[in-house]
């Protein structure tokens, strides 16, 4: 971390109490919302002119197309026009450009786009895309991520090695493997050999979907001054712009020519983040000039063709000494990562970093594997890789504190990763109240209190789980702000992170108002146009409460200084005597001066011979972290320091189970998240409740099925259940650890995606202690449980 | 087909395709918003209105079908400010994206039309039509309690 980066403020305020900073404010997004005025973008209007897309998809896992005819529906009522790979031979990816705007040879997994219609209406889009007739070679489809790895599998991208790819990725020639992550550290096979116990299996998760209630939608419109801007629902403004002008360069297109807006975005849990349909609305509105093209996602594809969360298969290897001490973690992660990888890479990426979990393990092999299938390309998803392997890691901890006799809360603190201790790559952990955490989280579940039910016919299980995260991310992703202030002395700011409903909005507004102080309703921050707006790289990772609150409080600093200047060409007053309190610049020498920000920030102030000083008070900021860097070893993963800080935290529940049918209710479950510092308490504990019952989700029915030839069988919400206002715990606990992050915009690091992560090993953690049955695959339905209950007890 | 319908209020005449839904004529005939189009099918409530003061899935009823009834969207409830219990969604932070927002207000306000004083379970089965996939729905029970006097079980 860099010294000028610590604590910004506090080291140029001498740490005055926080007026807005630590407050519940009330969120600047809220009228908004529940008035109905908060407009999405399928709620603007684009007038008369508008056209409707729809897209042709296959109906096989992998094919070779032989032909496509276009010819019936290129005369449907209605069409305008009808677009196949062959007008858009260009490739396009986040990490790794290994996808096409439209299918050009191959199909390779169900639901994947070949063709697009334009038409008049929607209606006459659908129609015509069934029109379009597709002949396909069926061939084989791998579903299996250790098939895909075997010896002689069919190579779903035999081009492999001539794909363009961020430089910390290492695809394996001629195999599926798209990316490979490994971490050797100390020696893990002297360390087994030495471990008093070691306890080696094998955990799965299968894929699932965001679900956020918005589906994909996008409105894109060329000028005819070439001008392309697109409207988009999305966490990713400026990736998008950046995405959607390198993919068609070979139109002509530059990045001042693209021009993304992105208003409300209706949820995205990572779903939104990066390019997924988008492309094909922009790539389809070049081909029609002048008219906007609308492309909105129906629910089932918002299921097959947006990011799926990876489905993995984890081995897990750990050894201890007799006292509890970890001294070896060997943990492989097989990756079903589905057809295109050019965002899941970097799930896997992250998730091979960090695979040992929050703990201090000396001895480390992970290997990290992404690999192709015929599925639908796996993404992004709160949680990031790291929600996928706790499963298996702190099934595995459970099981091995009791092996060894030990309480498995005690276990886990023995073990804790803490300030200072040496993380699998090799740099230095960063302050965290982690011990905290867990006491905390421990105490609200009365951990060590054996509970009965009153019902014969249930039983009551207590678990715990610790988890962590860091922010996944090129090492120079970037944030910045504008910050402008009006002739009452209000403010408006402007960034590009997205207001995904976390509370980004009003989180930088109080920022800007604590350093400032003026109070956060007279803050206007809004959602992003990248014509406007300056750059922050995505709304992802949780790292925008960090990255752009740096960016913004820079701003606001910046602003401060340029209002004390203005006062010292006018009052003489030395910039350090003075101060901002109440709206007004106050003087520490001189207690009867006191001037309002209104009365100057636009206007300047007049000096004596009549002549004014000062003017608008306009500023900028701008925040990359300098210390991170990701040119690691490929073979050992040393060497570089990839992530900037990791969050973390730990999760309890009480549950009890209907003994006959396996029924689980969460009877109450807590949560500690270590925020660093909580600009606003009420939206941490929104993430808080939000995430662990999106989590738990995960575990106890959500469930991503395909048949055989790799169709999706449930893309819809009646046999994709998700949670209703019944299925959450009766009571939730939301615990907020406040261990500052130094280089932290007042200390405060990211917690949105950290809070889903714990759930599902600490409901395999409950439903083994309360029943003695342990589940090593996700989710742990009601069926399963049951069936595990009449398997132990021998029927 | 001639349909005869009140709106917020506003009276309207509307010539309509008998194969559209009432949720196609809201959005994009009258130009009223709120209610959302999620899944079409009538799983998630983000297109819940009421009629006649009875909340509907708007994506599953042929606008025909409302002919002489009356229609009331978030809108609606918001042309002299925020009604109480909006007033508390805003203190609860009962909303996060707000996507599903004014489906759920509108069915916690026809809860507490019918039971101005619910219990939680009585919450959870009005509102069990509506997903929510940010908030883990706690806030927006507080907020239909704390509307309702607290709630009692």
């Amino acid at each position: 971390m860099t010294p000028t980066d610590t604590f910004l403020f506090e080291a140029e305020s001498g740490n005055k109490d926080l007026e807005s900073v630590g407050t519940p404010a009330v969120r600047i997004d809220g009228r908004d919302k529940i008035s109905g005025a908060a407009q999405f973008v399928d709620d603007i209007d684009f007038g008369p002119g508008l056209l409707h897309a729809a897209v042709v998809e296959s109906p096989h896992a992998y094919a070779r197309i032989v032909s496509i005819d276009t010819s019936e529906a290129e005369k449907a009522d209605g069409v305008v026009r009808v677009a196949t790979g062959k007008d858009f031979p260009y490739k396009f990816g986040m990490y790794m450009e290994d996808r096409y705007i439209f299918a050009q040879d191959y199909v390779r997994f169900v639901g994947e786009q070949v063709a697009g219609v334009v038409a008049r209406s929607h209606r006459e889009a659908v129609r015509a895309a069934k029109l379009v007739k597709v002949e396909y070679e069926v061939l084989t489809p791998l579903l299996d991520p250790k098939a895909a790895v075997e010896d002689g599998a069919e190579l779903i991208h035999p081009d492999l090695d001539e794909y363009t790819h961020v430089p910390w990725f290492f695809p394996k020639a001629n195999t599926n493997i798209a990316h490979w992550r490994k971490i050797r550290k100390g020696d893990t096979e002297k360390a087994f050999a030495e471990a008093d116990y070691v306890l080696e299996d094998t955990y799965t998760v299968p894929r699932y979907a965001h679900c956020a209630i918005e589906p994909h939608v996008t409105v894109s419109k060329l000028d005819f001054a070439d001008r392309l801007t697109v409207w988009t629902a999305s966490q990713s403004p400026h990736t998008q712009r950046h995405l959607f002008a390198e993919a068609l360069a070979p139109l002509g297109f530059t990045h001042k020519d693209v021009r993304v807006i992105t208003p409300y975005v209706g949820g995205g849990f990572g779903g939104k983040a990066g390019v997924s349909m988008e492309i094909i609305g922009a790539a389809l509105a070049t081909l029609v000039k002048g008219r906007p093209v609308k492309l909105r996602f129906t629910r089932e594809q918002e299921f097959y063709n947006t990011y799926q969360r990876q489905g993995v298969v984890a081995e897990l290897k750990v050894g201890v000494k007799s006292d509890g001490e970890i001294t070896a973690v060997e943990h492989k992660l097989y990756w079903d990562a589905g057809a295109y990888v050019e965002y899941g890479a970097n799930v896997v990426n992250a998730a091979g970093l960090s695979a040992t979990g929050p703990y201090r393990v000396p001895n480390i092999t992970n290997d990290s594997l992404c690999i192709y299938t015929n599925l639908p390309p796996g993404g992004p998803y709160r949680g990031f890789g790291y929600s996928e392997f706790h499963f298996g890691l702190e099934s595995h901890m459970d099981r091995i504190a009791e092996a060894i006799g030990m309480d498995p809360v005690e276990f886990r603190r023995k073990n804790a990763i803490i300030e200072g201790d040496e993380l699998a790559y090799g740099a230095a952990m960063n302050p965290s109240g982690m011990l905290e955490a867990i006491d905390r989280t421990a105490a609200a579940i009365d951990w060590g209190v054996e509970e009965e039910s009153d019902n014969p016919n249930t039983v009551i299980g207590k678990g715990i789980s610790l988890f962590w995260k860091a922010p996944a991310m090129p090492p120079n992703s970037s944030s910045a702000s504008f910050l402008k202030f009006n002739e009452d002395g209000s403010i408006n700011i402007t960034v590009s992170g997205m207001e995904l409903g976390q509370g980004y909005l009003t989180v930088m507004a109080q920022i800007a108002g604590e350093v400032l102080s003026v109070p956060v309703d007279k803050i206007r921050v809004e959602t992003p146009d990248t014509d406007r707006n300056p750059y922050e790289w995505q709304t992802v990772a949780s790292h925008v409460t960090w990255s752009s609150g740096l960016a913004v409080e820079k701003a606001a600093i910046e602003a401060r200084a340029k209002i004390f200047d203005v006062i010292h060409q006018v009052y003489g007053y030395e910039d350090d005597s003075l101060y901002l309190e109440d709206e007004k610049v106050k003087c520490k020498t001189d207690p009867s001066f006191a001037k309002s920000l209104s009365e100057f920030v636009i206007d300047g102030i007049q000096t004596e011979d009549g002549t004014w000083r000062g003017g608008p008070i306009v500023a900028s900021g701008k925040f990359m972290p300098e210390f991170t860097n990701a040119n690691s070893d490929p073979e050992t993963g040393q060497g570089g320091h990839p992530n900037v800080h990791y969050t973390v935290g730990a999760t309890g529940v009480i549950l009890e189970i209907d003994k006959e049918t396996g029924r689980i209710w969460v009877r109450k479950a807590a949560l500690a998240v270590d925020a660093g510092r909580a600009i606003n308490p009420d939206l941490v504990k929104g993430q808080i409740t939000g995430g662990l019952v999106q989590g738990l989700a995960t575990v106890l029915y959500e469930d991503m099925r395909f048949d055989d030839d790799g169709k999706l069988l449930n893309p819809n919400f009646t046999d994709y259940k998700i949670p209703t206002a019944f299925d959450i715990p009766d009571e939730i606990i939301p615990i907020i650890v406040e261990v500052p992050q130094p280089d932290g915009p007042f200390g405060a690091r990211g917690v949105g995606e950290h809070t889903m992560i714990g759930a599902a090993p600490v409901i395999a953690n409950a439903v083994y202690n309360a029943l003695g049955v342990r589940i090593k695959s996700m989710p742990i339905t009601q069926e399963k449980v049951a069936m595990a209950i009449l398997e132990q007890s021998g029927n | 087909m001639d349909l005869k319908i009140k709106i917020n209020g506003e009276d309207w005449t509307l010539d309509v395709a008998p194969a559209d839904t009432l949720l196609d004529v809201l959005r994009e005939r009258v130009g009223t918003k709120s209610p959302k189009i999620g899944c079409e099918r009538g799983d998630c409530g983000s297109c819940t209105v009421l009629i006649d003061g009875r909340s509907v899935r708007s994506c599953l009823v042929l606008a025909v079908e409302a002919d002489g009834h009356e229609i009331t969207t978030v809108e609606g409830i918001s042309y002299d400010g925020l009604s109480a219990l909006q007033t508390l969604f805003l203190e609860n932070n009962s909303f996060q994206c707000g996507f599903c927002t004014p489906g759920i207000v509108l069915s916690a306000t026809e809860l507490l039309e019918q039971n101005p004083n619910p219990t939680r379970h009585d919450v959870q089965e009005a509102l069990a039509g509506n997903l929510c996939r940010c908030t883990g729905y706690e806030p927006i029970i507080d907020a239909v309690l704390a509307a309702g006097d607290g709630g009692s079980e």
